[in-house]
């Protein structure tokens, strides 16, 4: 199991143009589907309403991280809360980061989202308090060891 | 991005965030991996070869439990311990659904730029 998730796209696009479908929040808004109520501000909280069909009510929610020009967008969150019983704000956001590199044909963008390990602030007790991540490398063996025990 | 599954919905927040949490020790991480054999083990046998102590393996073995990761029984005088697949499923159902949003998402991002 990976603990960071990965995506290399190859985009026919100049890197500029590209840069600005991510950061202008108003082309942000168009691909990724959320009505923004302003512009991304590096360290300043970004919200609007997804405009998916039937995902209406869900408020969409990040804290700009890095506006490097054409190089590195990122943002914190918790990814895709779309159950409006549950109370995402004491989960540890996972971190967003979208980098840009110049090709012969556009742009390859490289989307991470990494964190998924990360231990809620609220939790009580001191074991899971204490934990400091680690289990990224190991989680390998243990998905062949699991598919055997299943 | 947000579409409706066909499988049911993945492990919610606060659970999900437990579960990934009890993973995130190394020990704890060692355990799982040694009952990912699907044999179950005493505590005996799991600090047989192991620097911990039984009450270390017996602290973290009742962290797996707590979060679901292994079932205890009994057995005579003996506790075992076996590993439940079904949390590390769920988070795997997790990642694996953030990750088709991500995909979803990028296609329309791909589709925007090279219009």
């Amino acid at each position: 199991m990976e603990n960071t998730i990965e995506k290399r796209i190859e985009l026919k696009a100049p890197v500029s143009r590209v840069w600005r479908a991510l950061t202008d929040y108003k082309e942000f808004g168009e691909w990724f589907r959320v009505k923004l109520e302003g512009p991304f501000i590096a360290g300043q909280t970004a919200r609007g309403q997804i405009t998916w069909p039937g995902y209406e009510h869900v408020v969409w929610q990040a804290v700009i991280q890095k506006m490097e020009p054409e190089r590195l967008f990122s943002f914190t969150w918790h990814p895709y809360t779309v159950d409006p019983g549950v109370d995402y704000s004491k989960e540890t956001p996972t971190l967003v980061e979208f980098r840009l590199e110049p090709t012969a044909t556009g742009t390859l963008l490289v989307l991470t989202e990494s964190g998924f390990d990360k231990i809620p602030v609220n939790r009580r007790d001191e074991a899971f308090r204490r934990n400091d991540g680690g289990w990224t490398q190991q989680m390998k063996n243990i998905e062949a060891h699991v598919a055997q025990a299943s | 991005m947000l579409r409706k599954q066909a499988k049911p919905r993945p492990a919610r927040g606060p659970a999900r965030a437990l579960l990934f949490a009890a993973l995130g020790d190394e020990t704890r991480l060692a355990l799982v991996t040694r009952l990912g054999s699907g044999q179950a083990a005493s505590i005996t046998q799991l600090a047989a070869g192991s620097r911990l102590t039984r009450q270390a393996i017996t602290k973290h073995l009742r962290v797996l439990e707590q979060a679901g990761f292994v079932r205890c029984r009994r057995e005579g005088r003996e506790s075992l311990f076996a590993l439940d697949p079904g949390p590390i499923e769920q988070m795997q159902d997790y990642l694996g659904f953030v990750s088709r949003q991500w995909d979803e998402a990028l296609g329309r991002l791909k589709a925007f730029v090279e219009d």
